[in-house]
């Protein structure tokens, strides 16, 4: 039943991101973007994550607005300009062919909903699992996961955050300190 | 200060946000601090908190969210939080030559009015929220200052400061 109601969201989430990119408009296409970042937190609460579905259903609300707010109120209402015939061609071809290789591995993934990592016996996913209340006092398995097992990999996450907000301050910042003075 | 006719939205949205900044606010630090007990986290609740803030921006004006949390304190706020982070988990090396060692005494929660039960991770949680926050708060004030003109024929990047001293 989950497995209907993801496909039917699937195929939503590839409708709204076509239109998206057809549209001549700016504004729906926010809102199309929108529509499909909302799809996948509804996708993520079927499948059993409602910690990724709370992050992405703030960070869409909140990037809905900041894309509205930043680039809509502009006057850069218009997207033109044709696609390139060939190039569009080109990359079809590539899509296809990296489907057909990649074929043999979606046949052999385990069926929908067995987790790959349990099905080893010293598979730390089980480790975490029996032993990561007792381990770590954390009742959320995910939190006890992302902060004491593995809280590098979350140091590397700040990080880029960190990094990515550098780079934009430097980018986005229109006037220098000299030219204050 | 403000020689726009209108500094934010109407009466209703401003009453609306008169009201409800509080409450999305408890709300995000709520997500933070049961962070390891409940869904969310750090991310999560961070996101909330500074929508508190874009929230103030877009009812209120440029001018009354930058007073509550400037564009200096929020750039410190970042880096304390990122710093404090790192600190935990320099900690860890210093208690027991581990990165990122809980070495504060864990337990499984039980009962109530125990909300710090599982070591670093609350802690953690926290430094994060404040990074995230003050980050994503950071951006939207530098989207919202910086508008696109039409400057002699070309578009160009102007603030809304340069553009009102004009």
């Amino acid at each position: 039943m989950v497995e209907i109601i993801i496909s039917v969201f699937l195929v939503f989430m590839v409708i709204g991101a076509l239109i998206a990119l057809e549209t001549t408009d700016l504004l729906s296409s926010v809102i199309s973007i929108g529509a499909v970042g909302f799809a996948l937190s509804i996708c993520f609460l079927l499948v059993g994550a409602p910690d990724i579905a709370i992050t992405q259903m703030v960070v869409e609300v909140l990037s809905l607005v900041i894309l509205i707010r930043a680039t809509i109120r502009h006057d850069l209402t218009t997207i033109d300009g044709d696609r390139d015939f060939f190039g569009l061609m080109a990359t079809l071809a590539l899509i296809f062919a990296l489907l057909l290789l990649g074929l043999p591995a979606f046949l052999s993934l385990p069926p929908f909903g067995t987790p790959a990592m349990s099905q080893m016996m010293e598979s730390p996913a089980r480790h975490y699992l029996s032993g990561g209340l007792r381990e770590t006092g954390a009742a959320n398995i995910v939190a006890s996961v992302i902060l004491d097992y593995r809280a590098y990999d979350t140091l590397g996450e700040a990080t880029v955050l960190f990094t990515s907000i550098l780079g934009a301050l430097a980018i986005l910042r229109v006037y220098s300190r000299k030219k204050k003075s | 200060m403000n020689q726009n006719k209108q500094p934010g939205m109407s009466l209703i949205v401003q009453t609306v946000a008169r009201w409800l900044k509080g409450f999305i606010f408890l709300y995000g630090v709520y997500i933070i601090f049961y962070g390891h007990l409940s869904p969310g986290g750090g991310f999560a609740g961070g996101v909330i908190v500074a929508s508190t803030f874009v929230l103030l921006t877009l009812a209120f004006g440029k001018e009354r969210s930058l007073g509550k949390l400037g564009k200096l304190l929020a750039s410190e706020l970042d880096s304390l939080g990122a710093l404090m982070f790192l600190l935990i988990a320099v900690l860890g090396i210093a208690w027991g030559r581990i990165f990122f060692l809980n070495f504060i005494e864990k337990a499984v929660p039980t009962g109530n009015f125990k909300l710090f039960s599982a070591g670093i991770i609350p802690l953690c949680n926290v430094a994060i929220g404040i990074k995230v926050a003050a980050s994503l708060f950071m951006i939207f004030i530098i989207l919202a200052v910086i508008r696109v003109q039409e400057v002699k024929g070309r578009r160009r990047l102007v603030t809304t400061e340069k553009r009102r001293k004009e």
